[in-house]
């Protein structure tokens, strides 16, 4: 019987200092067969173990287009997390994943993609910015607008050149003005409205801190996006990820088995509890 | 059908002598100040005349049980290696629960749809529900917090049980509900009832089912908690008195939120699984400092919600509730939840005509 509960055994085979609080984990599971036959989607997560202290959820972050290893970056918050940023390369950590659902890329295709995201919220949409661009033909213009409080805040600052180089057009912008930041200045929902995407025949992904989200729907709204071209992903605290211990149901929905990904429309017919 | 047994008490307590040997037989006796399942010892008076303080539900859902076990080592050949081993800790235990009411044992099967379903499978909770036998006592009275027959129960229904028994003069009537049961039940001294014994069986359920009184409409109670969804006012008032102590989540058959947590001593350890509870704000706390349930209202909400609403609407409707009342009986605010689930009903009647 698969036990739920068991996670497989990980090294950790490289950390990525990405900025003051987050880190980086590239991981891969010590069961080679495991590892190979490992298989998931797009904006699936994974709880991560450091036995001990206990789990947490975390988006796999890597695309499945890219599997040498599996990426999660983990923002220190927590104890869990405080942990995770104490390890080194070469330890070993458990992994329990796929948990949860992916974003319905095939839904997506042929479609203009937007990406809008902030801080920590970049994490699952780098494994779904990697799957588009990895099948670059399949999709239509790629653009990604991505902001942090500061230039030290942004992550995967050593991937950018490869992101446009592979064909999206990157909208970076921070908080403040900055020394030597040639990017643009202001929060992500204000760089939005000046961007002005057109909703035609495109989906818009989001995510990031709660506030943002809040007035990025708001704004793509106002450009006239329907609540279906919409897609976001939810965070809630979570211990079994199965949808079993009742922390993290809004409602009837389990964030953890029928998200962590939802659409506008659908968040809209849940009761509001986020 | 099988031909219904009659045992004395006598009968009982040798029977539950002979489980004994090749089973944990857990029974209600006295603990302190409360009455819970424990195991049977015959120095150990049972005490069946009211239903226990706590129901059976630790018998399969264990308030602290180890899911893993866990072990750092080092080579000290290659110090700066690390490796880790994990294992599981299935439970094999086989048991035997005697003397509950027939809403302690039907709680498992509320239970049996979340932690045995068509997509996930608890092996920790399928082997002790595969390994444990429910020997259930019909009720002979109705305590006032009592409310089965509200959520499609009644005080000798036999679902979730092996053997249901009722007390007649002298003894009980015993009838098997499933194999399981039955072969239990060959192995009990005892001889077959007589038709009065039965008489005299049916005569007491009926007779308790009429003191239980009439059992409210209840159906539209899932589709009324949705629509007071929003209505703050309405929760800030019905927990108003709420201590968000839990003691409502810890003794009820239904409830099943836990927490996982590890415990490490050095380089070894466990991973444990513990009854949590949704009254807490901790339960829902997020590293960020966000609490999508923050107040004690909002916690109400989910856990009426959650009995009264959500779950019925995952699964056809049956309510994650057996009716035991402890949750009434024992809460130190004499929070009720039938004025609750009567009181969602009516207001959100009374929305839906000034709206």
């Amino acid at each position: 019987m698969n036990n739920p509960y068991l996670p497989d055994v990980a090294t950790i085979n490289e950390i990525i200092q990405e900025t003051h609080n987050i880190k980086t984990f590239r991981v891969v599971l010590n069961n080679e067969t495991r590892m190979q036959e490992f298989d998931f989607s797009p904006g699936q997560v994974g709880q991560l173990s450091v036995f001990g202290v206990g789990e947490s959820t975390f988006v796999i972050n890597s695309p499945p287009t890219r599997k040498e290893y599996l990426q999660f970056s983990v923002m220190q918050v927590g104890e869990v997390t405080t942990r995770l940023h104490s390890l080194q390369e070469g330890d070993q950590i458990g992994v329990r994943a796929p948990l949860g659902n992916a974003f319905p890329i095939e839904s997506m295709q042929g479609k203009d993609i937007l990406i809008v995201g902030g801080g920590i919220g970049m994490a699952p949409l780098r494994t779904l910015l990697l799957t588009v661009l990895d099948r670059r033909d399949e999709f239509g213009d790629i653009t990604v607008i991505y902001g942090a409080r500061s230039p030290q805040d942004l992550c995967y600052t050593y991937e950018f050149d490869m992101w446009r180089s592979q064909g999206a057009n990157l909208v970076l912008t921070v908080d403040n003005e900055f020394p030597d930041w040639d990017g643009r200045v202001g929060f992500v929902p204000a760089v939005l409205t000046e961007e002005a995407p057109s909703p035609k025949n495109k989906v818009a992904i989001t995510c990031g801190p709660p506030i943002m989200i809040k007035f990025v729907l708001k704004g793509l709204k106002d450009l006239g996006f329907e609540d279906e071209q919409i897609i976001t992903t939810l965070e809630k605290r979570m211990k079994c990820g199965v949808g079993l211990c009742g922390r993290c149901n809004i409602g009837t929905h389990y964030v953890c088995v029928d998200g962590p990904v939802f659409t506008y429309a659908q968040l809209q017919a849940l009761p509001s509890e986020l | 059908m099988a031909a219904k047994t009659y045992l004395t008490h006598e009968d009982i307590a040798k029977w539950l002598e002979d489980m004994s040997a090749g089973a944990r037989v857990l029974a209600p006796a006295r603990v302190d100040n409360a009455v819970l399942f424990v195991p049977f010892d015959q120095h150990n008076e049972l005490v069946l005349e009211h239903k226990a303080t706590a129901p059976p539900k630790q018998a399969v859902f264990p308030q602290t049980e180890t899911l893993l076990k866990y072990r750092y080592s080092k080579d000290p050949e290659h110090p700066e290696t690390q490796s880790l081993e994990i294992r599981e800790a299935l439970p094999q235990d086989k048991t035997v629960v005697f003397g509950c009411r027939p809403c302690g044992a039907r709680g498992f099967v509320i239970y049996d749809r979340v932690f045995d379903s068509d997509t996930l499978t608890d092996p920790y909770y399928k082997a002790r529900r595969e390994n444990t036998a429910f020997i259930t006592l019909a009720c002979d009275t109705a305590e006032n917090t009592c409310f089965c027959h509200w959520v499609g129960s009644h005080p000798a229904d036999p679902e979730g049980s092996d053997i249901v028994l009722c007390p007649v003069e002298g003894g009980y009537v015993a009838e098997s509900v499933t194999k399981r049961g039955q072969e239990l039940l060959d192995q009990a001294p005892g001889r077959a009832a007589t038709s009065k014994q039965e008489e005299e069986a049916s005569s007491i359920q009926d007779r308790v089912r009429k003191d239980l009184g009439e059992a409210p409409d209840i159906s539209s109670v899932p589709a009324s908690l949705l629509q007071l969804f929003d209505n703050l006012d309405f929760w800030n008032d019905v927990s108003a008195k709420c201590i968000s102590c839990g003691a409502c989540t810890y003794l009820c058959p239904t409830c099943y939120c836990f927490n996982i947590t590890d415990e490490a001593s050095g380089l070894t350890g466990k991973r444990i699984r513990t009854w949590d509870n949704c009254m807490s704000y901790l339960f829902t706390l997020e590293g960020s400092g966000h609490n999508p349930r923050m107040t004690k209202a909002h916690r109400l909400r989910n856990r009426v919600g959650h009995k009264f609403s959500y779950y019925p609407e995952l699964h056809e409707g049956l309510f994650a509730c057996c009716g035991c009342g402890r949750c009434i009986q024992h809460c130190p605010v004499a929070v009720d939840i039938r004025e609750i689930i009567l009181r969602a009903k009516e207001s959100a009647d009374e929305q839906s005509i000034s709206a």
